[in-house]
């Protein structure tokens, strides 16, 4: 297993909102089940296990059978939360998610756990930094990315009460509560962090908090950044991103995933076919070398420095 | 009704599947009617014979289901469904047309009666799992039949949920498989092999019964007594050909289409 991120005073493990939210939810709705592949203690649904034992389907290590399993389940009236670590229940049962979930139309929650590079040292097998792209043109799968532990407990009680396929892409990395006074849950709607006018950034998931912290040093710079949390990556939220474009001419994207085909892939889209403006893609390449989490983040410049050393260099891209 | 006109009947509608199954795969010049032809005896026999369901209501809740792991075998699915009462017989003449619901794989959203989408293989076997322990869950007495192409078995999924099916007990749940011995690019023993298939499945924890899959009294006495105090899962391996002459033991007509000349021959067989 991959070291565990060092505690830090302020910062959560998202999962326990996870797990605590889906508790609460099955305690009122005996329509909530949870399906894993062996994957229990890394869900943290042993709360779950203890209170709802009949509710909870261990198929073993079997991915395709655990996601075709959820689809019947939905069938049967049952509302399944399937949580498995992202890289293999996206990976391993791409098909299914496509075909038994997606154009089937069923409803069922896909939980993807430790998604990103939470997983470090064990590497790209185990790395779930192409979820995004595979998902995001599945349109029936509506994509969220929960920013913080506040954000986890809404999704996932948004999940719960919404008709229809869900992708919820959690992770292990400890994060701050984002500071966001009267803060409402809208999927599909991209929430404004910072307001600002030089540069936007918009990022998602464990990427937020960061972006944040990076407008407020470049603020002291003199420079004005807005920064969206852009937690539901599929339906996109267009007329965000337009008014980004528009209004402050250059865009940076921050994601823990891969910067093809995910969040950056969408905004350049989005921009490049209807207001073309400098988008500076952050995330990764492709395959990472061995390192820990905190490594990987540092060698591709996923921090505050390098988020806004990428919102000097897309507003030194804009034409003059 | 008695056994004989249940019998009557299912040879019936089975007869009426083949032909328009074959017309409509002869109209679109598409489609898969060997599959068509190898089911088509199996399916009635649910359909006509064994389950419960009202095709007024296509979701309600305690209806046996019905799930169509080899989907490609649309003949055999959409004419069922069609004498079932779910669509009229209009919808057949849009097999495969474009905006048709009648596409060449099933898809629920579009055709009453279909229980989930299928086409790529080895999907039916998990999701009618799924079907079954939700049965078992909510204590319905609900059945779960899935019916799956031998050549498809093929596909690690369907072990997967073998496995679990066998490890859960799951009395309620009937997977039958379509042994025509033929898949897409010749037999399936010389492809890779199945046999000893009912070994496999008794090893996974599972009741294993042959039949005959054209014969209806034989396919009613292993169908209809589903559970009948069973505490494992069923597999059903139905012996089957294709029924019209110059079909049987051909993988070409997985999905070779007929010419007109063809198509009288086997309307003629066909009565």
């Amino acid at each position: 297993m991959a070291a565990a991120a060092a505690k830090q005073e302020g910062y959560f493990d998202c999962r326990d909102a996870w797990a605590q939210t889906l508790e609460s939810l099955a305690e009122q709705d005996p329509r909530i089940v949870a399906v894993v592949n062996d994957s229990v203690g890394s869900s943290k649904l042993g709360g779950f296990q203890k209170k709802f034992p009949e509710r909870l389907i261990n198929v073993g290590i079997a991915e395709q059978n655990m996601v075709g399993v959820s689809a019947g389940l939905a069938n049967g009236g049952r509302i399944p939360f399937v949580s498995a670590a992202s890289c293999f229940l996206t990976g391993r049962a791409l098909e299914q998610i496509k075909a038994d979930i997606a154009y089937a139309n069923f409803n069922v929650k896909l939980i993807g756990q430790s998604s990103g590079v939470a997983y470090g040292e064990l590497g790209p097998t185990h790395h779930s930094i192409e979820d995004f792209a595979w998902l995001r043109p599945l349109d029936a799968i509506t994509v969220v990315v929960p920013a913080d532990p506040w954000e986890t407990a809404e999704a996932v009680k948004w999940a719960a009460s919404h008709e229809g396929p869900v992708y919820l892409r959690l992770s292990r990395m400890p994060v701050p509560n984002l500071e966001i006074a009267n803060r409402k849950f809208r999927p599909g709607r991209a929430e404004l962090v910072h307001q600002g006018g030089d540069v936007t950034l918009i990022a998602c998931g464990t990427m937020v908090h960061l972006a944040a912290k990076a407008a407020i040093a470049l603020a002291a710079d003199g420079i004005s950044a807005r920064v969206l949390n852009m937690a539901t990556l599929n339906p996109l939220d267009e007329a965000a991103v337009a008014a980004a474009a528009r209004e402050t001419g250059a865009i940076v994207t921050i994601e823990e995933a891969g910067i093809r085909g995910g969040l950056g892939g969408a905004v350049a889209e989005f921009t490049a076919g209807n207001l073309p403006v400098p988008v500076e893609r952050m995330g990764f390449p492709g395959f990472v070398p061995t390192g820990s989490v905190e490594w990987l983040f540092e060698h591709f410049g996923l921090t505050v420095p390098g988020i806004m050393k990428a919102a000097n260099t897309a507003i030194g891209r804009k034409r003059p | 009704m008695l056994k004989n006109d249940t019998v009557v009947t299912i040879r019936e509608k089975a007869l009426w599947m083949r032909r328009r199954a074959f017309q409509m795969v002869f109209d679109a010049q598409l489609g898969h009617p060997g599959g068509d032809f190898s089911a088509i005896d199996i399916i009635a026999t649910l359909y006509f014979g064994v389950m419960r369901y009202d095709a007024t209501k296509p979701d309600m809740a305690d209806r046996d289901r019905f799930i169509m792991s080899k989907g490609h075998a649309t003949g055999a699915l959409y004419t069922a469904l069609c004498a079932a009462g779910y669509y009229p017989e209009d919808w057949l003449h849009t097999y495969m047309q474009p905006k048709s619901k009648l596409n060449g794989h099933p898809n629920r959203n579009y055709l009453p009666g279909v229980e989930t989408n299928t086409g790529p293989l080895g999907h039916g076997v998990p999701v009618a799992l799924g079907i079954a322990i939700a049965g078992q869950m909510t204590n319905s007495d609900y059945r779960t039949f899935v019916l799956t192409g031998d050549g498809e078995l093929q596909e690690g999924s369907n072990w997967e949920a073998a496995m679990s099916a066998g490890n859960r007990k799951l009395g309620n749940f009937t997977l039958i498989v379509d042994r025509n011995r033929l898949q897409q690019g010749m037999g399936t023993e010389e492809t890779n092999g199945l046999d000893p298939l009912d070994d496999k499945f008794r090893a996974f924890g599972w009741d294993v019964e042959f039949v005959d899959g054209h014969d209806v009294p034989a396919l009613l006495d292993v169908l209809s007594p589903v559970p009948g105090g069973r505490s494992k899962p069923l597999c059903v391996i139905a012996n089957t050909s294709k029924g019209v002459s110059f079909m049987e033991n051909k993988a070409s007509w997985h999905h070779g289409v007929p010419n007109a000349e063809q198509l009288d021959i086997a309307m003629k067989e066909l009565v």
